[in-house]
């Protein structure tokens, strides 16, 4: 058992720091507190995420562990955790998740030679932004369901339906999209995989404002949509395969573990700072415990990313898929105790999310209502617990009609 | 980094495991529990043949000088047959405080004498407040005649009923808590074992008047709380190894139930309700163990673990009892009779909640460690 980093390791790790550190100094008023709402619910939020997306691009930090012949630098899993870790740490955007974290595996793990050559370069480099086209109103948690069509006409696919919850729609060039090559086919059959730009005619963007108003979500509406046929993702038909093969690898929740580990100090930091009943709310009994209830998952969700790389090395895919589907469930769950129990710490304060009296800048309040939608978002936690359930003990399958 | 465990490890873990699956049926642990000795002597003689006592102890001293990591595999794997023996108060407590506090003299006639199977020893240091702080322990030791004399009461000593020697937490005025090696046949102490949830060797002590020679006192005088300090982090991984192996064996015998159980004409695995339940037992489980190798990784490496044991404690602790409850739940009515092997896991549980620290204990530790 040996959990120490290697020296390269660790120069790796304070190279990092130094440079979240520094560029984290940049960021406009508009990114607030930061993740996906700092990112998408302004132009200037999402001009410093593509500021840091070229920067991280230039480094080659956006494609670590891509093979060389693509733009990547071939790093370790565990050199990844180590990015993704610090940069959560610092709250960092420029990494578009939906490119660098789901697409590029994907176009890795199925797309042909050429499109690799045209379509990966750009991700790397920090210039290409896209958005998902999974779910679909009546297709989520059940994403085999979907009905969105994608028919051949000709050297064109063309495109028909609606996707929804789509994530910086309204800012991305790009969208990967799950569709239905074989209009008679059922569940993950006849599904293939797309890569196309948002501003093809016959597709209309609609805002789905999230609960606090911020524009994150999408609706996308698809009407005779033409996708020229090169952009279909590797194999026709085969898209299914493709998307479960890449929908829980390298997802060590890191940056999630990191993140939340940031905001406790933040917390402790006020707790020690503020004054209630005449003396700092830190000697508060019921706070105390609170804090230290948030610490204990702190260390040891960051353990469970650790092992997630660790598994990874080893190729230990079936106990990979349990510790993803685990760090996801652990991650989102810790964010929601923790916004709850900094609200409360905070008393009839926690409820101010902007301006001069909001604590912590109104962050936690703000992650009370984000992090409602991580246990939602990204398979759900209930499915998350199926997949633990099946691949971790073992216990029967659903089984569909 | 490597997270797993080598291959002389894995190699021990499969004896152990080999060995207690032939020896210790869960019948055998609660005729153990049930018992008045409250341990299996011979068992106890054959472990000792195994070579576990002396693992860690210093090779000076006949030892093995294994990594303490290794001794807590051994543990780990008691907990998953929910063995009872006076291994913890023994080895791991006693042996413990002997090689950090111990006399050279002390640790050439007792490490020996342990690692043989052939000496007892139980540890004992609460008293009727029942604090684990160092403030709890105030039995005096008053000098006399070059040496000192015991009286008072100490509570929750595990083994003292089987034990040949105790090691007592006493103050010495002026000086504070000092260790004493007492004879547990001195007449002067009356041992009666406490009704407990663990059905284990918890005793009551009541000392009158004991004479302790100079000689056995367990490192200076004043020392004894610095000495129990020294010893507590691992001590404290030991029993949570335990605990979690009991984790461990709980999710699997709850699994194996839940697939063959069958209700409505299907497996009550097959229900999402059951599915998430254990869904959740598994991620407190695999959490909690990836941060107890970390930790374990922290103390063979030598580093000052204070706050990430208590952690760990309190983590294990909180878990241990979450994953036996919904055990016992989803196993149904038969979860709850004595004949059924996972009410053995409910109760150890609740029992070593209380061994090395319960969770206030730890979270008050924790609220210093972050300066709140």
């Amino acid at each position: 058992m040996d959990f120490k980093l290697t020296e390269k390791e660790e120069a790796l790790k304070k190279e990092f720091e130094t440079f979240f550190a520094a560029e984290m100094k940049n960021a406009p008023p508009e990114f607030e507190n930061g993740g996906l709402e700092g990112i998408y619910n302004s132009d200037e939020g999402f001009e410093f995420h593509k500021t840091m997306a070229r920067k991280l691009g230039e480094r080659k930090w956006l494609s670590l562990g891509w093979p060389k012949e693509y733009g990547g630098l071939e790093a370790t899993i565990m050199e990844q955790v180590i990015f993704d870790d610090v940069r959560g740490y610092y709250g960092a955007p420029g990494v578009c998740g939906f490119a660098v974290g789901m697409f590029a595996p994907t176009l890795l793990a199925g797309a042909t030679e050429e499109q690799k050559q045209r379509l990966l370069p750009p991700i790397a480099k920090g210039e290409a932004f896209y958005c998902q086209g999974w779910s679909e109103p009546d297709a989520g948690s059940d994403l085999a369901s979907l009905t969105t069509t994608a028919l051949r006409d000709g050297d064109h696919f063309v495109v028909n339906g609606q996707k929804t919850w789509t994530t910086g729609g309204h800012k991305a060039e790009y969208l990967f999209l799950l569709a239905r090559t074989d209009p008679d086919s059922k569940r993950g059959k006849g599904l293939s995989v797309f890569h196309l730009r948002m501003d093809l005619p016959g597709i209309e963007v609609r805002p789905l404002l999230y609960m606090d108003g911020k524009h994150l979500y999408n609706e996308v509406f698809f009407k005779d949509v033409r996708i020229p046929a090169r952009d279909l993702i590797g194999v026709e038909g085969e898209g299914w395969n493709l998307t479960r093969q890449t929908m829980n690898f390298e997802r060590s929740g890191a940056g999630g573990f990191s993140g939340a580990k940031r905001m406790l100090e933040d917390l402790i930091q006020y707790a020690k700072t503020t004054q209630r009943n005449g003396q700092p709310i830190s000697q508060d009994p019921t706070a105390r415990r609170k804090i230290v209830d948030l610490f204990i998952g702190s260390e040891v969700g960051k353990t469970l990313a650790y092992k997630i790389a660790d598994l990874h090395q080893k190729q230990d895919f079936m106990s990979l898929i349990t510790a993803a589907s685990e760090s996801k469930l652990f991650s989102t769950e810790l964010a929601q105790q923790l916004s709850n129990y900094a609200t409360e710490i905070m008393g009839p304060y926690g409820q101010l999310d902007h301006g001069e009296f909001a604590p912590i800048g109104g962050s936690m309040v703000d992650l009370y209502q984000f992090s409602k939608g991580a246990t939602i978002f990204a398979g759900t936690n209930e499915i998350q617990r199926n997949l633990i359930a099946w691949t971790g003990l073992g216990l029967p399958r659903l089984k569909f009609k | 980094m490597d997270l797993d465990y080598t291959k002389e490890q894995s190699m021990l873990r499969k004896s152990v495991e080999e060995f207690l699956a032939k020896e210790c049926p869960f019948d055998e642990v609660r005729e153990i529990e049930d018992s008045e000795a409250g341990y299996s002597s011979s068992m106890w003689k054959k472990m000792a043949k195994l070579g576990w006592m002396e693992l860690y102890f210093p090779e000076a001293y006949g030892g093995l000088g294994d990594p303490f990591g290794d001794v807590a595999i051994i543990m780990e794997e008691m907990g998953k047959k929910a063995f009872i023996s006076p291994f913890f108060s023994t080895v791991i407590q006693c042996g413990l405080i002997l090689v950090e506090g111990g006399s050279e003299k002390q640790k050439e006639a007792l490490l020996p004498e342990i690692a043989a199977g052939k000496r007892i020893m139980s540890l004992a240091q609460l008293e009727e407040e029942g604090s684990y702080l160092e403030s709890g322990i105030n039995m005096p030791a008053l000098k006399s005649n070059g040496g000192f004399v015991l009286n008072g009461v100490k509570m929750f000593a595990m083994d003292a009923n089987i034990a040949n020697q105790l090691i007592v937490a006493a103050r010495v005025a002026g000086s504070g808590v000092t260790l004493f090696l007492v004879d547990a046949g001195d007449p002067g102490i009356t041992c009666t074992k406490l009704s407990s949830i663990g059905k284990d060797n918890l005793c009551r002590l009541v000392f009158k008047d004991v004479a302790v020679a100079e000689a056995n006192l367990i490192g200076k005088i004043g020392e004894g709380w610095k000495i129990l300090k020294k010893i507590e982090a691992r001590a404290t991984l030991a029993k949570c190894a335990e605990m979690l192996g009991g984790c461990a064996e709980a999710i699997d015998m709850t699994k194996e139930y839940a697939k063959q159980r069958e209700q409505y004409s299907t497996p009550i695995g097959g229900f999402q309700a059951i599915q998430h339940y254990m869904a959740d037992m598994l991620l407190a489980y695999d959490t909690s163990l990836y941060y107890y190798h970390k930790v374990c990784w922290m103390i063979d490496e030598g580093m000052d673990v204070a706050t990430e044991i208590s952690a760990l404690k309190a983590q294990v602790n909180e878990k241990f009892k979450f994953i036996t409850e919904r055990s016992v739940q989803i196993h149904g009515g038969i979860g709850t009779t004595r004949e059924f092997n996972i009410g053995l896991f409910y109760r150890r549980a609740k029992a070593f909640e209380y061994v090395m620290g319960d969770t206030d204990y730890h979270y008050a530790k924790l609220v210093a460690a972050l300066d709140l």
